[in-house]
Parts: C-alpha cells; sequence; structure tokens
C-alpha cells in the first residue's frame, strides 16, 4: 500500500512536471506561437478527413487550373483536383512518418549513445566511428539509396529515416552521459554494486533525458525537411496521396500562370516546420539547454 | 600537439574507409545490378554471363570491393553505366560546377553571418536582434526546395529579374554565369547563413557573460575594443568547428536546389545516377561527396588546435 502511495505521487509529480515545462514554454511569445502552430496542425490532422469539401483524388478535366473563387477556395491544380482539400490533407503523411521517426531514432539513438558513453572502451570507439562515417555520407544521398532499395511506403519510410536521424543522437547522448558519469552519485552507485544496467536505468537515463529530448525535437523539424525533399524529388509518398512537397513539385512547372497550386502547399509546409522548430527552441530553453550551438548535422 | 595532429588525420582516414565499406555494401544489396539493368529484358543465360563477365561482376564481392577501393584511391572510379563512360570524365565538370554554387554561397555567407551574429548579440533583445532573429528563424526553417521555388516566383515570373532557370552552356565567361546563379546561390546560403549566425550569436552572449569581460568592463577598456580584442577571438574560436559541420551539412541542400533550378551539378546527376541505378557513379559520389565533408572537418579540427592557445601552453607544460 505504502509502495502504491509512493509510485502514484512519484506519476503525479511528473505529470504536474510536464504541465510546467508546457507553462514556460507558453510565456513566451515565440514559444507560444510554435505550440499553437503545431496543435493547429496535429488538430488539422485528426480532422481534415471529415471536413475536407471535396475527393481529394477527384479528377475534374473540365476545372482544370481554375483559380482560386468560392467554390474553390484555393483554386485546383493541374488534374482538376481542389487544393484546398489536398492541402489541409496534405500534412497527415509527413506529421505521422516524421513523429514516428523521431520517436524512433530518439529510442535506439539515446540508447545506444548511453550504452557507449557508460561502457567507453573498444566497443565505444568501433561504434563511434561507425557514427562518424555515417554522418559524413550526405543525407539526401542516403536517404535516396535507402527509398529506391527498399520502396516509399510509410511503413518503409518510418524505420529508414528514424534510423537515418538517430545517428546524431548517439553523439548528444553520449556527450551527455560523459558528463554525468563523473558525478558522485554513480561512483556511490557502482560502490554500491549496482550493475551496468542498473546504473544506467535509475541513474543515467532521469540526468540525459533532458538533453535527449531536445535533440529528438531538433531531429523532428529536420526529418520533416528530408521528409517533404524526397517528395519534392519524387522518391518520397506516391501519387496521388496529397502531400506537400509532391504537390510543390507537381505545381512547379505551372506556376508562372497558377501560382495558387504552389502557395497553399508552400504555407502549409513551412508553418508546420516553423512551429516545429520554435516549439523545439522554447521546449529547450525551458529545460534550460541551449539549442542554437548544435549544428544541423 | 604533433600526435593531436597526426592522430586527427588517422581518424579521418578511418571513416572514409568505413564509408566506403558501406557504401559498398549499401549499393551490393539493391535489388538488381548492372547487367540486369543495362540487358533489361534480354538479361538471361549467355548474355547475362557475357555481361558479368566483362564488368567483372562474376568474381566475389570482397575481391571487388578491394579493386574497386584501390583504384578509387588513386581516382579511378570506373565505367558509368548509362553513358558507357569513364565515372572520372562524367563528374569532373558538375563537380566544378556544384562548386561555384557552394563556394560563392560560402564566401557569402559567413561575412554575413559573422555581422548578423555580432549584431544580435551585442543588442540583444533590443530592436535589431529580434528583427534579426526573427529572420533567422524563418530563414533556417524553411526546406530549400520551398525557398528555391519562392524566389523563382517572386523573382523571376512575377519581377522578372533574373532567370528562374538556369540554361548555362558548358564555356562561358564568369560574368556570363553570374546572373544565372545568382538564385541558386541566395536559396543555398539563406539557411546556412541563418544557422551560423544563430550559434555566433549565443557564442558571443556567452563570452559577454563571462568573468573576464565583467572586469575588463570595470577596469573601464573602452566598450568597442573589448568587443574586438576581448570577446570576439574567444567567441569566434568554438565557432569555426560548427561552421564546418553546417557547410558539410549544405552539401545536401545543394543537391535539392540544383535540381529546382535545373543547374548541371552534382545534383541531378545523384538523382540520375539513383534513378537509373547507375551504382558506380552512386558509389563514387558518395565516397566524393563524404571525402569533402571528412576534410572540411578535419581542416576545422585542425584551425581550432592551431589557434587554441591553451594547447600551446599544454605543449610548453611537457
Amino acid at each position: 500500500m505504502k509502495f502504491n502511495n509512493i509510485s502514484e505521487e512519484g506519476k503525479k509529480s511528473s505529470f504536474s512536471k510536464v504541465l510546467e515545462v508546457l507553462k514556460t514554454m507558453a510565456s513566451k511569445p515565440s514559444g507560444f506561437i510554435g505550440l499553437s502552430i503545431l496543435v493547429f496542425h496535429i488538430i488539422l490532422a485528426v480532422i481534415s478527413p471529415y471536413i475536407a469539401p471535396y475527393d481529394y483524388k477527384a479528377i475534374d478535366p473540365a476545372m482544370m487550373l481554375s483559380a482560386p473563387s468560392s467554390e474553390f477556395w484555393f483554386g485546383t491544380d493541374d488534374l482538376g483536383r481542389d487544393v484546398f482539400t489536398r492541402t489541409i490533407l496534405g500534412g497527415r503523411t509527413a506529421l505521422t512518418v516524421t513523429f514516428f521517426g523521431s520517436l524512433i531514432a530518439l529510442l535506439w539513438g539515446g540508447l545506444l549513445g548511453i550504452f557507449c558513453g557508460l561502457v567507453g572502451g573498444k566497443i565505444d570507439d568501433v561504434v563511434m566511428r561507425v557514427v562518424d562515417a555515417f554522418l559524413s555520407i550526405p543525407w539526401i544521398l542516403a536517404m535516396l539509396l535507402i527509398v529506391s532499395l527498399l520502396g516509399t511506403t510509410t511503413e518503409v519510410l518510418i524505420p529508414a529515416l528514424g534510423f537515418f536521424y538517430g545517428k546524431g543522437i548517439v553523439r548528444v547522448a553520449r556527450a551527455a552521459t560523459h558528463d554525468v558519469i563523473a558525478k558522485d552519485f554513480i561512483v556511490s552507485a557502482r560502490a554500491r554494486g549496482h550493475s551496468n544496467f542498473s546504473i544506467m536505468w535509475n541513474e543515467i537515463i532521469p540526468n540525459v533525458r533532458d538533453a535527449i529530448l531536445v535533440e529528438g525535437a531538433m531531429r523532428w523539424s529536420w526529418m520533416l525537411l528530408g521528409f517533404s525533399s524526397l517528395s519534392f524529388l519524387g522518391f518520397g509518398v506516391s501519387p496521388p496521396t496529397p502531400d506537400w512537397g509532391l504537390m510543390i513539385s507537381n505545381g512547379r512547372g505551372l506556376m508562372s500562370f497558377a501560382y495558387w497550386s504552389v502557395i497553399a502547399p508552400i504555407v502549409g509546409l513551412s508553418s508546420l516546420i516553423i512551429g516545429i522548430n520554435l516549439t523545439a527552441d522554447a521546449f529547450a530553453k525551458a529545460l534550460g539547454i541551449d539549442r542554437a550551438t548544435k549544428a544541423p548535422v | 600537439m604533433l600526435f593531436l595532429i597526426i592522430k586527427r588525420i588517422l581518424l579521418g582516414l578511418i571513416t572514409l574507409f568505413i564509408v566506403s565499406i558501406i557504401t559498398f555494401v549499401g549499393t551490393e544489396i539493391l535489388p538488381g545490378d548492372a547487367c540486369t539493368t543495362y540487358l533489361e529484358r534480354q538479361a538471361f543465360g549467355e548474355q547475362l554471363e557475357a555481361c558479368y563477365k566483362r564488368l567483372g561482376l562474376n568474381v566475389p564481392a570482397y575481391e571487388r570491393y578491394v579493386s574497386w577501393a584501390l583504384n578509387a584511391i588513386q581516382g579511378d572510379f570506373g565505367y558509368s553505366l548509362s553513358g558507357e563512360m569513364p565515372i572520372k570524365d562524367v563528374l569532373g565538370p558538375k563537380i566544378k560546377n556544384s562548386l561555384v554554387l557552394a563556394s560563392a554561397a560560402i564566401f557569402i555567407g559567413i561575412p554575413i553571418a559573422l555581422i548578423l551574429g555580432i549584431v544580435t548579440a551585442l543588442w540583444r533583445d533590443k530592436l535589431p536582434d529580434v528583427a534579426i532573429s526573427t529572420f533567422t528563424i524563418f530563414a533556417m526553417t524553411i526546406p530549400e526546395f520551398i525557398s528555391a521555388t519562392l524566389l523563382i516566383l517572386i523573382v523571376a515570373i512575377w519581377l522578372e529579374w533574373l532567370p528562374g532557370i538556369v540554361i548555362v552552356p558548358t564555356d562561358v565567361t564568369f560574368f556570363e554565369l553570374l546572373p544565372n546563379i545568382i538564385l541558386p546561390v541566395i536559396a543555398i546560403a539563406m539557411i546556412m547563413t541563418a544557422h551560423m549566425a544563430r550559434m555566433v550569436r549565443s557564442s558571443v552572449i556567452q563570452v559577454m557573460a563571462s568573468d573576464y569581460v565583467q572586469m575588463a568592463i570595470l577596469k573601464g577598456v573602452p566598450y568597442w575594443k573589448m568587443v574586438f580584442k576581448h570577446v570576439l577571438p574567444n567567441a569566434l574560436l568554438p565557432a569555426i568547428n560548427v561552421v564546418a559541420l553546417t557547410i558539410a551539412w549544405l552539401l545536401g541542400g545543394v543537391v535539392v536546389t540544383e535540381v529546382v533550378f535545373n543547374y548541371p551539378g552534382l545534383g541531378r546527376l545523384v538523382i540520375e545516377s539513383i534513378s537509373n541505378r547507375d551504382l558506380p557513379v552512386v558509389q563514387a559520389l558518395a565516397l566524393i561527396l563524404a571525402s569533402i565533408y571528412v576534410s572540411i572537418n578535419l581542416l576545422a579540427d585542425l584551425m581550432t588546435l592551431m589557434l587554441n592557445p591553451r594547447l600551446k601552453t599544454l605543449q610548453i607544460r611537457k
């Protein structure tokens, strides 16, 4: 009974801690704007199938490339499909893939980094060399290879992006672990005879969690950038799935007389990326971590 | 000191070695190979075997890796499949074109980033900082293909100031090329500049808050003398590494931007070679781009080592 009470109290305090972080984030204008944009996009992604005025793949040759009107708010594209419908649906795949992708990146990158920082020695050397090697292959080339190897379905893209963007997290988690590992409470845990696993779980993870979470939030925006670049180049989600990157690349050739087919997806994608970035910034500040000293690896 | 330098160079070489293995294995496990792509439907029986023999694909993978790697070190990457041309000749002009673009972006971007970063740090939370920082957040987060598309739409199509798509014959003078590359350079430089400016800003802010700067203020050192003599040298040293990483990251952005502007550089080659399954070209590209990345980082490491006064005293103590 007593133990139950303690664990329940622990849960409560962690929940209120989350609330507190959110409050700190929203207290600054940039954090508030970022959070609002992100929440707006998430809500839109959930409800858009129910509020979309047209079928996203309904082709209407008679209405090809018609300008914005009361009937088609954002105009129509080269196949006569409603741009408004496709724009509000266009973020769903991107959001889902990159969100779960960043979770995977966080998990494997964080755990491997902590492990390497903890054990050190030869294993650490070897893993870090391999991570360095992966870091030095340009992301665009690696992603294109993976996608042409495994296809572009969501089930492939999530683990592929998660794997590829996790390598930078390994370094961050390892560095954070190195900062913690020299502290007295680790030495005393070792002296008490705790196993490496127990030290990792009970002592290190709670102390490096913030740094890894911030890193993961940053990865999210870069992953979104990578994902939409892939769609833009024609290697991402396949048509007729509505996707901003794909819509921009389709509308690009016709934008000298039908600018509306690119403007709407550009606003959608840019606002989401800016929202995630501002949120990640505010998150880092709320946890007391300086984000600006990091390079985009 | 010398030991440190040699160690960094060795680490770089080991990284490149692992990259070569990764790219070789990565392209090796792609479905289909050079011969099935080349022969298409006739890929069976004698013809297939003859092709394997001609391209040397009938020997085990590790033997092919060794001969490929040995040739690659000497700058010979084998033959491209689509054009049946030596890859050296395919890559050469494209690398040159991409380098023009990237170095223009770097030379324009670094000074602007330094100025913006220092201004925003010294006027922290004042109007210049808020305005510039807002702008850098936009510039930093918007993907290259969006800023490039918007630049084309606004500058080339609506205002008609500059050409939107690069159509350049191979031998033009620099001034004929210039109007063609202005837009791509802006698109590439924007993200990089914004990243570096933010980094310089936070680095300068950190140094400004340090004890010795407070001491200098109390001693009555003139403000600008203090900024240039005490703050900037210390603030910019850690910046070198981040600048290097940002430049290396730019390689990916160059690829996308080149595709948008139809620029005849590495970007289009990357896309074409992957769609055509031209694996020897893909391998060569991966290796070359990775070497650029590793050498830029090595250079930054060495520069930091040379410029860091603490390492000099370390040597004396030894």
